[in-house]
């Protein structure tokens, strides 16, 4: 079986411009099944944007995107019931309970016996005592578990998560990596992740694509992104294109 | 379309109305307002009523039937502006859900708002000022049926606009359909607006349904002529304002506006 017919995620030649500023520039990568991918980048380097573009809620430039052997610009609604996110800057509708956000959500998805499934997710991220909570009383972390939740709820096959431990304590961050680790092993769930947190992104991926100024610059495992660069760990390889991220590029 | 997808919208909404005075209140409070002011200075113009005749049933007929054009605009255009501040709109499209089932759902809780309000309308003004809306006969129901679509009409081109503009187009939502009352000829009839005006009248379905049960109220006449003029703009003119929000939405899409709309 070749790569193509592999994969669950299939980027080719993604580009995303915004007038005369191109966002996102010709950007291939695929997801396989299974598969932690992890996306790394400075602030503006084009991450969210292409999120978005996979997403469906903004349309590239050009390029193509084939999720599950379908292409997202045909197969829209196809794609996306396989689909979902968490985001920690996306929130979740403020004047509902953190249940009545969930099965909002099920029925949008067309979920079945929503309330064993609802049960069970407030179970699994230890969401029991605040599962009744209107989503404005939240704290941060509190919130975050909800849009992890939501995005777990409708047992997609492909998750795209932007830094999803961004405002956990390091305890519920450890859970939920946890989580995510079993539910990648049991369903055999693929996910896209995004986190400044390099640690993280070496724990969880099983490789990293690199963007830098909409560009992909680096493809592989931490390891041997690390070892490409010639730097001591991940951290540092992030810091050095970073910073050159800030030199304005010649034209 | 899915129907799972648009109750659940409807039941998103229906969650935030039940614990939430200051929305039932905007549902109802207004329209009471404007019964009770309006009520007041139309019994005190009926002193005059050998004057104008029929004038008491035609202004507070006209009143009501304003609001249901008002509220099934508000229905659909509050209901967007409801997923703008709560910053939803991501979550709503990033998901399975299609545009069409999205308009649905906001023609749902229009349908919804228009019953309500007409509801307490129609039994305040029976207790307060013994006005039976009903004494417009069985032609009320194609009436209201046709200023819902033309406050369907103008509640998607409203949505539209605040979409590519974004939240500081916001006060369009309620301004908007003001926009259209001097031309739908609520309180007086068409034939005082002067000439070009009178021609863009014409091109207002409202207008011709004021026009109807003016007609029906003074004279009695069926208003057939005017429910076909209604009943033909209302339908070029949806059309044409959902192929105008499926364009919106695409520009939208295109320019990276929709993910951005509520900041």
């Amino acid at each position: 079986m070749d790569r193509m017919s592999n994969s669950v995620l299939t980027v080719s030649k993604l580009t995303k411009r915004f007038g005369s500023f191109t966002a996102v520039d010709e950007v291939s990568f695929e997801i396989r099944p299974g598969e932690i991918l992890g996306l790394l980048g400075p602030n503006g380097a084009g991450k969210t944007t292409t999120i978005q573009m996979l997403l469906g809620v903004v349309t590239p430039t050009s390029g193509s995107i084939e999720a599950f052997g379908l292409d997202l610009s045909t197969h829209r609604e196809a794609v996306l019931q396989q689909i979902n996110f968490s985001s920690t800057y996306i929130a979740m509708p403020q004047s509902l309970t953190v249940e009545e956000n969930l099965w909002v959500v099920a029925r949008l998805y067309g979920m079945s016996d929503i309330a064993s499934r609802v049960d069970q997710i407030v179970k699994k991220l230890e969401m029991e005592e605040f599962r009744q909570k209107v989503t404005r009383k939240l704290s941060s972390g509190q919130m975050t578990r909800l849009t992890l939740a939501k995005a777990l709820l409708t047992a997609p096959r492909l998750l795209f998560l932007d830094e999803p431990t961004a405002s956990l304590d390091p305890d519920i961050a450890c859970k939920i990596r946890s989580i995510l680790k079993e539910e990648r092993r049991s369903s055999g769930l693929s996910i896209l992740y995004t986190s400044h947190n390099m640690r993280e992104m070496e724990e969880m991926s099983d490789r990293i694509i690199f963007l830098q100024r909409g560009r992909l610059v680096a493809e592989g495992t931490a390891q041997a992104i690390v070892d490409r660069f010639g730097k001591a760990d991940l951290e540092e390889v992030f810091l050095n294109l970073a910073r050159e991220s800030n030199v304005p590029s010649t034209p | 379309m899915k129907l799972h997808r648009v109750t659940a919208l409807i039941l998103r909404h229906l969650y935030l109305y039940r614990r939430s005075l200051p929305r039932i209140m905007e549902i109802f409070y207004w329209p009471f307002l404007d019964l009770v002011i309006w009520g007041f200075i139309t019994l005190y113009l009926a002193r005059y009523q050998s004057e104008v005749p029929g004038f008491v049933t035609f202004f507070l007929g006209a009143l009501i039937l304003w609001d249901v054009l008002f509220r099934a605009q508000q229905g659909i255009t509050i209901t967007f502006l409801e997923e703008l501040w709560a910053r939803n709109l991501m979550n709503l499209f990033a998901s399975p859900l299609k545009p069409s089932e999205f308009l649905a759902a906001t023609m749902a809780m229009s349908v919804m708002k228009v019953t309500f309000v007409s509801i307490v309308l129609a039994g305040c003004a029976l207790v307060f000022y013994s006005y039976n809306v009903l004494i417009i006969g069985v032609w009320l129901i194609p009436f209201v049926l046709n200023l819902v679509i033309t406050g369907w009409i103008i509640g998607v081109l409203t949505t539209s606009l605040i979409m590519r503009f974004g939240q500081e187009a916001e006060v369009l939502a309620w301004s908007m359909v003001f926009l259209f009352q001097p031309i739908s000829c609520v309180f007086y009839p068409m034939e005082v607006l002067p000439g070009w005006l009178k021609a863009i009248a014409w091109a207002n379905p409202a207008a011709h349904i004021f026009e109807g049960m003016r007609g029906v109220l003074i004279s009695g006449q069926a208003p057939f002529s005017n429910l076909v003029w209604a009943v033909g703009l209302n339908s070029v003119l949806l059309v044409g304002v959902v192929i105008w929000f499926y364009r919106t939405m695409a520009y939208c899409k295109d320019q990276g506006l929709l993910v951005r709309v509520g900041e």
